[in-house]
């Protein structure tokens, strides 16, 4: 298989267009990756401004700021943003740049379609957020979107929809091109088994997405179809159900939570081993366990739903197979930490964010045991526990993840090393306010405080005090993350191709910054 | 015929797709405002010519690439598995309108009708409600209907698909073997049922609309019957517009016996298409 790179009428090639039609034009893996991270950075401060609302409502009982019409909008489209606009297009972004260079590919296997696959979230990012600005306000039944709650939504409700079924076809074009580009691009002699760990996550997640972003499509059409044309698929007098959106909703959504963490996972396996300055512990073991985590995704989605009234043996079998989910997780915690075992560490801010990660992500792991157990979730059910447990996942884990990965490739991507200690300054500001905004959510919600309402109880005053503060400290700080990146591309001490003395793999074989092009000769795999 | 056989081809920049995500953008945006009622016709037409437009554009753009011979052998497997990844995509979609079928036939209509732990349910909400299908809930949503028979057209419409998935074979052999008159024949064959097929499946329609009272309003079969049914049909025509496509290349001489990615992504999807009836058939019309 050769795999040499041409271009149509120019054989010598002068690097990229110029001006704005670059960006709008481009076909090339490391521009598209890049417009991805910026857009995916964006909308991280878009979607934590709208937290902010919710925090600073919460900051006392009562109500303060906003109505609560307005609020529920906020808990809406704080996490359809984050999800569908900030992490995932983030994790595609490092996908789009880092899988062809640690394969040894010239480029993404279908470029037009990678250029597409970017250039419609500018676009369906805009019909969601349009709709804050309509009669009846944005969608706000949470991002769940279930029936009959969500079509009471105003004139909003076609808006998101639609905006869902465009970000489903961008997930959708976006993971064929991954799959393709993994199948078919990589160099002579790199077999499967020998890709490095991220390039094996993106894989699973690929595979994970195809399967079901047309699940989340087929199921708001539906929603659709019962809001505007008469059809009774979530409505009992017709004989339908409204249960039944739930299941396809959280078919899609819990393989969704796991496409959101898996690239996550990939990154810190790069990072950790380089660190560590050992190679990854059990490489083949953590592909298993990335499979298992993935079939099982498939096979866990009820446990969303115990307190809707399923039959038992429903509830036991989503109680167990969710269980199950912890020994694969388990094979990944222990590798990581058997990757630094007698290992030679340093404390670089990726290596910094990588174990927060590793601390904080096993927190969110177990509080997840703690709500798969079916008769203990009828109390934590739609509690500030459930709040507590998800952001730990999200936030110190596929966030963080994320952080650990621009840091750890910033210097690759730019050809500057970045200020190392503004880096640190942000990953402790992070790690401190992070846990100060969370960790009290798990007392408030076993104490018994709902989710998603603008008011509580004055009994847990306090600790949404300090969880506010924690949030609003947590939002601020990221603001040096921009400067680190800005001050970064503009310049700073030259990086070596190597970057890292203990990294391995492809991408740390070419120049700081990686040239335009890469790999145009496949480069040889022992 | 190529001068870079042994090149991955890499695209410089395009313009379709973003003119093309524009042109979804306006027509979403005018489906939209129509649904609520305003008058969005304009943008509806133009966002519709924009995606027609981007469409006949960028598919000409690799057509001519691929006739130029700029295509190797990696790039044309970068093709196939991207295609079988997407109809892939496609089994999972339709996968979820069967889901709600099964779902409502076997879990919920009994539900409402007091199974299992459900006594209460049909006493206090729906009581007398018996569970049955086919079934427009106890609301007797929509009124009295007619379900749709299986003997009828859409047996008719079977024995139809199931022809076209063999007049493409013999095509695809012909291509393979050079002889073009048989191909474009037999190729002209198959996007004719296809047309054929959706007639069919518009008078049932109008069968189903005027004189069986059996409308999307029916409750959850008629929900279902036309989610399915309508959702297959689109794909139908996608298909045999696909298939015009590829007869009017063969026509004017594309393709080789070796190189013909396009030809067979029709007919894998051809096929697919084909499969999905053949399942509409049976939950759908049949059982």
């Amino acid at each position: 298989m050769s795999a040499t790179t041409t271009h149509d009428e120019h054989h010598d090639d002068h690097g990229p267009a110029k001006g704005i039609m670059r960006w709008i034009t481009t076909t090339n893996h490391k521009d598209i990756g890049t417009l991805y991270l910026v857009f995916a950075l964006a909308m991280l401060f878009v979607g934590g401004a709208m937290s902010l609302v919710i925090r600073a409502e919460l900051f006392q009982p009562g109500l303060q700021f906003v109505n609560p019409d307005f609020f529920n909008q906020m808990t809406t489209m704080h996490a359809l943003i984050m999800v569908f606009g900030m992490i995932m297009p983030a994790f595609v972004g490092f996908a789009n740049w880092m899988v062809p260079m640690m394969i040894g590919a010239p480029d993404m296997a279908l470029p037009r379609l990678n250029n597409w696959s970017f250039w419609i979230l500018p676009f369906a990012g805009t019909l969601l957020l349009s709709t804050l600005f309509m009669d009846g306000g944005g969608p706000a039944s949470g991002w769940t979107l279930y029936p009959p709650l969500v079509l009471q939504t105003g004139n909003a409700l076609p808006f998101a929809i639609f905006s869902v079924h465009l970000l489903g076809v961008s997930s959708i074009m976006g993971s064929i091109n991954i799959i393709v580009t993994i199948m078919n691009m990589r160099a002579p002699g790199m077999t499967l088994l020998k890709m490095p760990l991220f390039v094996w996550t993106w894989l699973i997640t690929a595979y994970l997405l195809i399967a079901v972003m047309p699940v989340l499509a087929g199921g708001v059409t539906m929603l659709l179809t019962d809001g505007f044309f008469g059809t009774s698929f979530f409505q009992a007098a017709g004989g339908g159900d409204p249960v039944l959106f739930q299941h396809i909703f959280w078919f899609f959504g819990h393989p969704e939570v796991y496409i959101i963490i898996l690239p996550a996972f990939g990154i810190i396996s790069q990072v950790i081993p380089t660190f560590s300055r050992k190679p990854l512990f059990g490489h083949d073991s953590m592909v298993y366990a990335t499979a298992s985590i993935a079939f099982l995704s498939f096979i866990v989605w009820a446990h969303h739903m115990f307190t809707v009234g399923m039959p038992l043996a429903g509830q036991l079998f989503f109680m167990l197979s969710t269980m199950l989910i912890a020994i694969p997780t388990g094979v990944k915690v222990f590798n990581w930490t058997a990757t630094m075992w007698r290992g030679s560490l340093s404390f670089e801010t990726p290596m910094l964010f990588a174990l927060a990660f590793l601390f904080l992500f096993t927190i969110g792991g177990f509080s997840g045991l703690m709500v798969a157990i079916a008769p203990a979730d009828f109390q934590y059910h739609d509690s500030y526990f459930v709040v507590a447990h998800f952001h730990y996942v999200l936030v110190p884990g596929a966030l963080f993840g994320a952080i650990a990965g621009a840091y750890y490739w910033l210097p690759k991507w730019t050809g500057h090393m970045y200020n190392e200690t503004l880096g640190k300054v942000h990953f402790w500001l992070s790690a401190i306010f992070v846990n100060l905004t969370f960790f009290p959510q798990h007392f408030v919600g076993l104490a018994g405080m709902p989710r998603r309402i603008p008011d509580y109880a004055t009994q847990f005053a306090d600790f949404n005090a300090i969880s506010s503060v924690g949030a609003f400290g947590f939002g601020f700080s990221q603001l040096l993350l921009v400067y680190v990146v800005i001050q970064c591309v503009r310049g700073g001490e030259k990086a070596s191709a190597q970057v890292w003395d203990g990294a391995e793999g492809l991408e740390w074989t070419v120049p700081s910054p990686a040239p335009y092009h890469t790999f145009e000769e496949p480069p040889l795999v022992r | 015929m190529a001068h870079a056989q042994d090149k991955y081809y890499i695209p410089h920049g395009t313009k379709w797709p973003i003119l093309m995500s524009l042109g979804l953008f306006t027509l979403f945006l005018g489906v939209s405002v129509w649904l609520n009622g305003g008058n969005a016709t304009p943008a509806i037409i133009v966002g519709l010519a924009i995606v027609i437009t981007m469409m006949f554009f960028w598919f000409g753009e690799v057509i001519g690439e691929s006739e130029a011979g700029t295509f190797n052998d990696q790039v044309d497997t970068s093709f196939r598995i991207g295609m079988m990844w997407f109809i892939f995509s496609e089994v999972m979609f339709f996968a979820v309108f069967f889901g709600a079928l099964f779902y409502a036939r076997q879990l919920a209509l009994p539900w409402l009708g007091g199974e299992g732990s459900n006594f209460f349910t049909n006493l206090l909400l729906w009581e007398g409600f018996e569970s049955s299908w086919p079934s427009n809930g106890p609301a007797d949503v929509g009124g009295e209907f007619e379900p749709m028979g299986a003997w009828g057209i859409p047996a008719l419409n079977t024995a139809i698909l199931l022809t076209s998935g063999v007049t493409i074979t013999v095509a695809h052999h012909a291509l393979k073997e050079g002889n073009r008159r048989v191909l474009g024949l037999f190729l002209a064959l198959t996007f004719l049922l296809g047309f054929i097929f959706m007639g069919f499946q518009a008078y049932e329609y109008i069968h189903a609309y005027q004189e069986l009272n059996l409308t999307m309003n029916s409750g959850i079969y008629g929900s279902t019957f036309f989610m399915l049914t309508g959702f297959h049909g689109m794909h139908v025509t996608i298909g045999a517009i696909m298939l015009v496509v590829i007869w009017l290349r063969c026509l004017r001489g594309h393709f080789t016996a070796k190189h013909h990615f396009a030809f067979e992504a029709v007919a894998w999807y051809w096929h697919f298409v084909d499969v999905v009836w053949l399942g509409l058939f049976i939950f759908v019309y049949w059982l």
